[in-house]
């Protein structure tokens, strides 16, 4: 079934990247969106300010249409589409006389049977990091970014509910699976100021400059975020925030699925790059040398590591060393052929290929062998053999 | 001898006010102990007259009057991170935009700018059905009688092919304004 899909205002306007990279990212993953026909405004903000029921009655609009077309699930990359959606859909649920009342409103047939999601949640839940990185054809490696998750991604937690809402975790995934850094700071569920930016510009100044101190104060050498609003202010007023305090800022900031569709190959036109305020090619043309300079660290830190003992002590080390490793191994054996489920759950993750890996190692001792040497000496190539051997299985049984 | 402090509205309008408030924000003031958890976290506390945890104590001691003139239900920028902090479950935040619903139904409003820009905000989409994004910034400077605000970013906007120059409308645009119709003959809810 296809992924209903509702752009939202600000994708024909100023999130027109998030737009076309969002549809990009569709296409990497090979997701087909169907958008709702005829979508109208969710109302943002400006509704639920002024009319509790007006701030019900636009998003169900929407969601009646989606019943209409068939689709279970809407996919609303705007934070505030997204936040009004599921409320109006979470609200109308729980309260049989209101989705009544509401139906009644639109004048239209309402059951709020269809659910909306945000790009975190399509993304890090419906997607998976593991997904991904397996479609990442060029990683972000040498970015440090900060992940902003803003308010509406992450609160309040009963509409939003699958990620932590002082602590999200899931952009960071995703960005971790891009290739790119994801640092560790404070401002992750901090407000931009929203609005304010346009109705209190003295006061919004203030919370975008904090945003953007807080980042690059904690590492971070560009901005993540998964909001057309967040973007607007962080992009767009970013200059005239910094101008405030006089100085001048130039933090990139790029939408979540600018990076994963980047890193899956398209090109900073074809996801909107040049449209930033903030320049924000460079920062991404820089990081092949700054992925170069991190290798060669690492490189050089494995043959420090190596060498460090010296050629002599190394044969009289070295023995010692195999013995160790050998018992390791050993013991690995012993484990797979005792409980296979455990050791097969120490390799992959998801439940269900776990135990197909179970199962086929309780009838293969080669393999077994194969991956207890592995498990002793680097465990994420072991579990990638034994993602492998499970995919092999699958394709045979298929057969 | 004996003083008891009687809490609540004085008047019987200022008690409909507070207990409509709670019904709208579907929360109670009656839990709320003071802590200032919601104050402490609030982003833009240090703009507010009276910030979040004061607001609770004026409704708790029947001081509507006061809570609709206070500048912080317009400034709240509805982040809802007092909502998520709060320990004792209140949703300050409903709260915050229960009373500000509530003082525009009374015509009391501190802030211009902001009820100019819901305003501004919601006329578009009852029009056409969608948000025109450059209309309603054009519109919410004219009507708060700053034309040049933000003027410097018409021209980079539209060279990076972010203003459409005239407002998208929708099919069913008539269906939603007989949504908006319906609402206003309903009144408030």
């Amino acid at each position: 079934m296809p992924l209903g899909y509702y752009p939202g205002c600000s994708g024909e306007g100023s999130g027109i990247e998030y737009k076309m990279s969002t549809e990009k990212t569709a296409e990497m993953l090979g997701i087909k969106l169907k958008e709702l026909e005829d979508w109208n405004c969710c109302g943002a903000t400006s509704a639920h300010n002024t009319n509790q029921l007006l701030a019900l009655a636009l998003p169900a609009r929407n969601l009646a249409i989606a019943e209409q077309m068939e689709l279970d699930t809407i996919l609303a990359p705007c934070a505030a589409c997204y936040n009004r959606h599921r409320a109006a859909e979470d609200k109308a649920r729980e309260d049989p006389e209101m989705r009544q009342k509401i139906a009644g409103i639109i004048d239209m047939e309402f059951q709020a049977s269809s659910h909306t999601i945000s790009v975190l949640e399509w993304l890090a839940k419906d997607v998976g990091a593991e997904q991904i990185k397996a479609k990442t054809t060029r990683p972000l490696k040498g970015m440090k970014a900060a992940c902003y998750y803003g308010c509406l991604l992450v609160r309040p937690q009963e509409h939003t509910g699958f990620d932590d809402n002082e602590d999200p975790q899931s952009m960071d995934q995703i960005v971790r699976a891009s290739g790119a850094q994801a640092v560790e700071w404070a401002y992750k569920t901090e407000c931009c100021g929203a609005a304010l930016a346009t109705s209190r510009p003295e006061i919004g100044a203030k919370m975008i400059y904090e945003v953007i101190q807080n980042a690059r104060g904690a590492g971070a050498e560009c901005i993540v975020t998964a909001c057309p609003l967040c973007m607007l202010n962080l992009d767009m007023r970013q200059a005239k925030a910094g101008q405030q305090y006089g100085e001048k800022l130039d933090m990139p900031v790029y939408y979540l699925t600018e990076l994963v569709a980047l890193a899956g190959g398209y090109t900073q036109q074809e996801v909107g790059i040049p449209r930033h305020f903030v320049e924000a090619g460079s920062y991404l043309d820089s990081l092949p040398a700054k992925a170069a300079v991190i290798e060669a660290a690492e490189e050089a830190a494995r043959q420090a590591k190596a060498g460090k003992k010296g050629p002599a002590a190394k044969s009289a080390d070295g023995s010692q060393e195999e013995e160790a490793s050998q018992k390791k191994i050993e013991a690995m054996k012993k484990g797979f052929q005792k409980n296979p489920e455990k050791m097969a759950s120490r390799l992959i993750q998801d439940e269900e290929r776990a135990k197909i890996l179970a199962e086929i190692v309780a009838a293969d001792e080669k393999k077994i062998n194969k991956l207890a040497e592995l498990m002793a000496r680097d465990q994420e190539k072991a579990s990638k053999a034994a993602e492998a051997y499970v995919t092999g299985e699958l394709k045979k049984r298929e057969k | 001898m004996k003083q008891t402090l009687s809490l609540g509205a004085r008047s019987a309008e200022g008690q409909e006010q507070i207990a409509r408030i709670e019904k709208e924000a579907h929360t109670s003031i009656k839990l709320c102990y003071q802590c200032g958890k919601c104050t402490a976290g609030c982003p833009v506390a240090f703009a507010m007259d009276s910030p979040p945890r004061q607001i609770i104590r004026y409704l708790q001691l029947g001081l509507v009057e006061e809570v609709m003139a206070a500048e912080s239900i317009w400034i709240c920028a509805s982040c809802e991170t007092c909502s998520a902090r709060c320990p004792r479950g209140v949703d300050i935040a409903s709260i915050m935009d229960a009373s500000r619903r509530e003082a525009l139904a009374a015509g009391k409003i501190r802030d211009q700018k902001v009820a100019v820009f819901n305003q501004a905000f919601l006329s578009g989409v009852k029009n056409f059905g969608r948000t025109y994004e450059a209309g309603l910034l054009l519109q919410h400077n004219l009507k708060t009688r700053q034309p040049f605000k933000d003027a410097e970013l018409g021209l980079p906007m539209m060279k990076r092919g972010k203003v459409s120059i005239l407002p998208e409308s929708i099919k069913g645009k008539e269906q939603v304004k007989k949504i908006f119709e319906r609402i206003e003959t309903m009144g408030r809810e």
